[in-house]
């Protein structure tokens, strides 16, 4: 089909400008791939990393090591392996309530039934473990079974009836309590085997200095493995992919987290299991979030519901399944928090552990509108606000001074959400 | 400048016809006996005022809200297309003007979204990016890094992420819904040239379009709807700016537009 000639003009001078756009691209390719190439500027990286809004766990990780400074600075016993090591085991109870948070996040929902619902799973072990006399094991079984069904409850009403998340799990919040009341009874308190399965959960260290170093190392030489054999992967299909040096860099800074942790866990009791079965949680669902098509639905769902939609993505099952692992979450953080006290009580799953598993998430870098975090900033959130408790309870001061602080570090968590998603609508290239 | 000769008898069968479709929306006829033929290897521009009936007929062929009446033919075959996948099926891809994209994810990630590649369940990243690098290549396409999250991508660069992910499913028909707008010109030019891209291809593109000079700078054919019903079907090249625009804004009538108007009168 032959044109004229005025056409041929226009064409053309669109094809200039075509031509220096890809012109400019190069240029930004370039220093993208610069950038990429990390090695060379550490701080190039972070500095464009902020101003793209992808700053993920740095701020967290800096807010904590500040934290640290301070509290031991005004009391030397915090930074002692008796305290840290109490913090590790501490931190599982929310902590796994928090992961259950981060999923429900990454879809822009609320889920404010996390409290009541472990502290409803702690009170049905309890009454069917002591009062029921049923063996420790398939009771557990049940109350995180019975989590789970409560998250498929909330979600169903949400994701097909339609009803708003907070809403749902407002009335969960209230229901749920009265339900861990109500079956708890006139007693209201119930201790559970000293020496049984949920109780050894917090109780058992792996005495042998052999179980934290071989986890600290095995744990580094997955990673380096992994990321090797990804480069590999990358350099095979000739895809861009990290330089050795970062992975090396990394890996580096892994080892040497890890083993001064295993160090100073040996120098009290050892590897505690319950830090150990936190850590395979984490592990495990960040690799479900980042790895599998499923993960990647629930991102999809968070970052736009109607592109979801349009891919034939089915919106209604993801979003009771999101509820369904969060409610699970909460009834494993319920029977950990409930193993620390060894007893169920009516003051299960109250107090502010809703607002700390929620905040937790928040401080780690999940974003509250949904789409962007990880499971590590629930473990990131965590040890900053139980930092905050631990240090807060070692000086003696009223917990008046740790909701002002952890309120703080809340606020400024939230700041750095909305001011990085601000430099990412702002960030636009070209 | 109806070019009805060489439309009407062809050497082969048009990708995509549609015959005396009508479209009601309780009191508001949206379309009325609107005909439209988009062969392999053309771009149609599809133009008209506001309210002209443009998206309801791009829902009318991607599926998402049949017509009440008419006939759509497929490579010369009548065909039924009441769902958004039976679209697909046949092979036509539609970017919606929103783009649908998510924000958070990156390039590759929303390139694939719904049809990951995945080996024994787990995500195969590498193999999507190294087919998403293939393909933004063979289209010319730049891109700073496919893996940024497509939030800090300018408009131009999202539009051609919107329509290089609609090329993953290998169609033979996309349907453009205003690809220009809210663009600059460098990114218009950009998209421009994405679409003939196509065009060498052999794909068909529908392309609706409020920008004039992008139309004449891309298409090969005009079509004309105004107030739901066809108002002309113009060769570009044979076609003045003036014309179009009158026959837009109705101060023309059209043959094609008296042809329905009689239909419709008996």
């Amino acid at each position: 089909m032959s044109r004229t000639w005025t056409l041929r003009k226009q064409k053309q001078a669109g094809a200039q400008a075509g031509g220096a756009v890809t012109a400019a691209d190069r240029r930004q390719l370039a220093a993208g791939a610069g950038a990429g190439a990390g090695g060379q500027n550490p701080l190039e990286i972070l500095k464009r990393r902020f101003h793209s809004g992808e700053l993920g766990s740095v701020p967290v990780a800096l807010g904590l090591v500040v934290v640290w400074i301070i509290f031991e600075s005004l009391n030397e016993n915090f930074l002692s392996p008796r305290n840290l090591s109490n913090l590790s085991v501490d931190i599982v109870g929310p902590g796994m309530i928090s992961i259950g948070v981060v999923f429900v996040l990454l879809l822009g929902e609320i889920d404010l039934s996390v409290g009541s619902v472990s502290g409803l799973a702690a009170a049905v072990f309890a009454v069917l473990s002591v009062n029921q006399g049923m063996p420790e094991a398939p009771a557990l079984v049940l109350a995180v079974l019975g989590g789970t069904l409560i998250g498929a409850v909330q979600g169903f009403f949400l994701a097909k009836v339609g009803v708003p998340a907070f809403v749902v799990t407002l009335a969960g919040l209230l229901g749920w309590n009265g339900l861990m009341l109500y079956i708890l009874g006139a007693s209201g308190t119930i201790n559970i085997d000293e020496n049984g399965l949920v109780a050894k959960l917090t109780s058992y260290y792996f005495t042998n200095v052999a179980a934290a170093y071989g986890l600290a190392a095995l744990g580094t030489a997955a990673f380096f493995l992994a990321s090797y054999h990804g480069v590999r992967r990358r350099r095979a299909a000739g895809v861009p992919c990290r330089p050795m040096s970062e992975i090396v860099l990394r890996t580096g800074v892994l080892a040497a987290i890890s083993l001064a942790a295993a160090w100073v866990l040996n120098q009290f009791l050892g590897l505690p299991l319950a830090l150990l079965i936190f850590l395979v949680m984490l592990v495990g669902l960040d690799y479900v979030l980042r790895r599998t098509p499923y993960g990647r639905m629930i991102f999809a769902l968070g970052g736009s519901v109607e592109a979801s939609r349009r891919t034939g993505l089915n919106v209604s099952l993801v979003r009771i399944s999101v509820f369904m692992v969060s409610g699970t979450m909460a009834a494993i953080g319920g029977l950990f928090l409930a193993s620390r006290v060894t007893s169920a009580s009516q003051t299960s799953g109250g107090g502010n552990l809703l607002m700390d598993a929620i905040a937790a998430a928040v401080i780690g870098g999940t974003s509250l509108f949904g789409g962007r975090g990880r499971t590590w900033s629930a473990l990131l959130g965590v040890l900053v606000i139980q930092s905050i408790a631990s240090g807060v309870a070692l000086m003696g001061i009223q917990t008046a001074v740790q909701f002002m602080i952890t309120g703080g570090v809340l606020l400024v968590a939230v700041v750095i959400d909305s001011l990085s998603r601000r430099a990412q609508r702002a960030h636009g290239r070209v | 400048m109806e070019s009805g000769a060489s439309v009407r008898r062809p050497p082969s069968p048009p990708l995509l016809a549609l015959r005396g479709v009508f479209k009601r929306f309780g009191a508001v006829q949206a379309l009325a006996d609107v005909e439209l033929e988009v062969r392999a290897g053309q771009v149609v521009a599809l133009v008209g005022d506001n309210g002209a009936g443009k998206s309801t007929l791009i829902k009318v062929i991607a599926g998402v809200d049949p017509a009440d009446e008419g006939a759509v033919e497929w490579d010369g075959r009548p065909v039924q297309i009441t769902r958004p996948h039976e679209a697909q099926a046949l092979g036509i891809a539609t970017v919606y003007q929103d783009l649908a994209l998510c924000d958070n994810l990156d390039v590759v990630g929303n390139l694939f979204l719904g049809r990951e590649i995945h080996r024994a369940g787990v995500l195969d990243e590498v193999e999507m990016e190294r087919l998403t690098l293939d393909l933004l290549d063979t289209l010319a396409i730049r891109m700073p890094d496919v893996r940024l999250p497509v939030a800090s991508l300018s408009g131009g660069q999202r539009q051609t992420v919107a329509i290089s992910r609609s090329l993953l499913g290998e169609p033979r028909l996309v349907l453009l819904d205003e690809p220009t707008a809210a663009l600059g010109i460098e990114q218009t030019a950009q998209v421009l040239d994405l679409v003939e891209q196509l065009r060498e291809r052999g794909l068909g593109v529908l392309l609706i379009s409020h920008n004039m000079g992008d139309v004449k700078a891309v298409a090969d054919w005009i079509a004309v709807l105004r107030l739901g019903r066809n108002n002309g079907f113009f060769d570009v090249t044979t076609t003045s700016h003036e014309q179009i625009i009158s026959s837009i804004t109705g101060a023309t009538d059209n043959a094609v537009t008296r042809r329905a108007s009689q239909g419709w009168g008996a």
